[in-house]
């Protein structure tokens, strides 16, 4: 199964029974997913007039009470940010992946992790945070759609699953397990006011010192996020000199190069953030009394690099691969930038 | 007997509902409300023949109507 | 003792926001007079606009949401389709529904969704201090139009409901002024077909009302009424257009 339908279909089993989303490439074969086959399990999947309708749609949806979600890529989530603002501020539960490609402005097609910025820090208006998963595989992908309408349903906030062209398109054997999902009470959604006052979904507040509380509330949730959903993947910290630092699409490529290096008996390490939003700094503080040196490698021109180097509170020498507009570091410019470090 | 009842701390002044009252009932206090305009009385000794045009006209659904 | 005229029980009994003589509040209670008279206050889910009319949800007893601006109908299209047997209905101004929600507006009513729209036309923005509206008339003066709207660098106003009138999934559109009591009645009227055609699935149903603002037009609101009759109905003639 490619990582588009995967995602499609692991969203469908955790429950997802609204989908609104835009063609636009690469991640087009996750609404045609959508349009085949939301309706056999009872859902609405909507075409929509644009990416900004899609996303209101969703907004929609939510506050009816459904698991709802739209996908996109780069250009189409920017359009996308002020109804993920309002999901944040209305504190509406909804799932948005994007399946990057390279920027800015229309870019091109190709894959590329360059809106980490946008994913992790909030990314539209007003001080909020999405939690933000990067699967690094097609059963990973499956798995976290899951997650995703589970955090999302609990926290009452967006999840982004941010992946890449690459995992979109690639095919991997996926083994579908039943997938657990825990249903949430929505007392607050709106049902119509039968047996209970009017229930009233808004992001607005006017009176003094309102929104400021409404942004406590916020910040409270998000604190609870960043003890609670730091996820990550290790391998051979022990007697790492190195330690390398990649996500989602990216780490395949890295976990090739640290492998071969490994093999010729040179100490590297590997860690790979699973959640962008919170960033897993616990994955480094038992690190941080070694001196070691790390390298960040993306997709991207410098962007999760800033995570890592707050998670090092900036004391470790920390060293960037990366190429930008679609370019991808190669398993051998990799071996060959940490060959330079040792 | 039809009695108009009109909240003058709600009403705002427009004045639309005198405008379209057919017998002329409806004029304006000569005490300011809460809001500071002076709002609309029913004029003592007026007729309603309750045809509801003024509560029709209202924005601020300041009248009621009532047939005793 | 026998009620000739009630508050409306889908209506807080509460002062409103708006200005003194601005037609929001003759909608308002037009739509909760409708919503009472048809017995669907429990069933009833609104979209509130943005715009004067965004705290609606103080107004309306029943549920409530709000939308970013322009994107009412988005948000419509999926609660009716999450919740078909829900009465679904959005409360727009004319910046909302013709101006930045053009989009919205224009594919949710051809594809035909069974919803109710609420289309307010006071031919300027209220809320933000005056603008020219998509739907200002030629030579109206305006915060951003000072010499009147000219046609040569701010186009026509924008006969929204009747290029709605054309597309197959457009249901019943119709134009009325809350200008008089018989004109409010035939809105009225136009609110309660709307909602009804939604209860019996007819599909998308549009109401049009040409509506006073006093504070932006600078004139009193007796004088705002006379505006609509002699002047804005000429360029938005009243009646059913579908």
């Amino acid at each position: 199964m490619s990582g588009n339908d995967a995602i499609a279909e692991g969203a469908i089993r955790a429950g997802c029974r609204f989908y609104a989303g835009y063609p636009i490439t690469p991640q087009n074969e996750l609404t045609a997913y959508m349009a085949e086959h939301m309706p056999e399990s009872g859902g609405v999947a909507i075409q929509a007039e644009s990416e900004l309708a899609a996303i209101n749609m969703v907004f929609g949806a939510a506050a009816a009470g459904a698991r709802a979600m739209t996908s996109s890529s780069s250009p189409g989530i920017s359009l996308k940010q002020e109804g993920i603002s309002y999901l944040a501020g209305a504190e509406l539960p909804g799932v948005i992946v994007n399946m990057m490609r390279g920027g800015p402005g229309l870019g091109n097609i190709a894959p590329s992790q360059s809106d980490y910025f946008q994913a992790t820090r909030g990314g539209g208006h007003g001080d909020y945070r999405c939690l933000v998963l990067a699967p690094a595989s097609v059963e990973e992908a499956f798995g976290q759609m899951f997650e995703a309408f589970d955090r999302a349903d609990r926290y009452r906030n967006p999840v982004i699953i941010l992946g890449d062209g690459m995992l979109g398109q690639m095919m991997e054997p996926l083994s579908v397990s039943p997938g657990r999902i825990k249903s949430y009470a929505k007392p607050w959604a709106l049902t119509g006011c039968k047996g209970r006052a009017p229930n009233i979904i808004r992001s607005l507040y006017l009176k003094d010192g309102a929104l400021e509380d409404v942004n406590l509330r916020l910040q409270k949730k998000y604190a609870l996020m960043r003890r609670t959903e730091q996820r990550w993947e290790s391998a051979c910290l022990d007697d790492a000199r190195v330690v390398v630092v990649a996500y989602g699409g990216m780490f395949r490529i890295v976990k090739g190069a640290v492998r071969k290096l490994r093999e010729a008996g040179k100490k590297i390490g590997l860690i790979r953030p699973i959640s962008l939003w919170p960033f897993p700094d616990r994955a480094f503080e038992p690190l941080l009394k070694k001196r070691l040196s790390y390298l960040a490698v993306e997709m991207s021109y410098g962007q999760m690099i800033e995570d890592v180097r707050l998670a090092l509170c900036t004391r470790q020498p920390i060293e960037f691969l990366g190429r930008a507009g679609g370019g991808i570091p190669t398993e051998e410019a990799i071996i060959k930038k940490i060959k330079t470090m040792l | 007997m039809i009695n108009v009842h009109i909240d003058g701390q709600r009403c705002k002044g427009c004045y639309l509902c005198i405008a379209v009252c057919p017998r002329k009932s409806l004029g304006v206090a000569a005490v300011l409300n809460k809001k500071g305009v002076k709002p609309v009385e029913f004029k003592k000794g007026a007729e309603c023949i309750g045809c509801r045009f003024c509560a029709t006209m209202c924005p601020d659904c300041c009248i009621e109507i009532e047939k005793e | 003792m026998e009620k000739i005229y009630a508050h409306p029980q889908s209506l807080y009994n509460v002062s409103s926001h708006y200005c003194a003589g601005c037609g929001h509040g003759i909608a308002h209670r037009l739509v909760a007079e409708a919503v009472d008279e048809l017995g669907i206050r429990e069933k009833v889910i609104a979209i509130a606009p943005v715009g004067c009319a965004v705290l609606a949800y103080d107004y309306w007893n029943f549920d409530c949401t709000e939308a970013a601006h322009g994107r009412a109908l988005a948000v419509a299209t999926a609660i009716k389709r999450v919740r078909p047997d829900n009465v679904v209905f959005t409360y727009q101004g004319d910046g909302d529904l013709a101006a930045i929600g053009t989009n919205e507006t224009i594919h949710t009513a051809n594809r035909g969704e069974n919803l109710t729209v609420i289309f307010i036309n006071n031919a300027v923005y209220g809320m933000t201090g005056g603008q020219m509206a998509p739907t200002s008339l030629i030579g109206q003066k305006t915060a951003t139009t000072l010499k009147g709207r000219d046609p040569a660098l701010q186009g026509y106003p924008l006969k929204i409901s009747e290029l709605l009138a054309q597309l197959p999934g457009v249901k019943y559109v119709e134009r009325v002024a809350l200008i008089s009591p018989a004109e409010i009645n035939k809105a009225r009227q136009a609110v309660l077909l709307a909602l009804r055609n939604q209860i019996e699935g007819v599909g998308f149903s549009l109401v049009e009302m040409l509506s006073p603002c006093p504070t932006y037009w600078g004139m009193s609101a007796q004088a705002a009424m006379g505006w609509i009759k002699e002047t804005m109905i000429k360029e938005f003639p009243l009646g059913r257009i579908k």
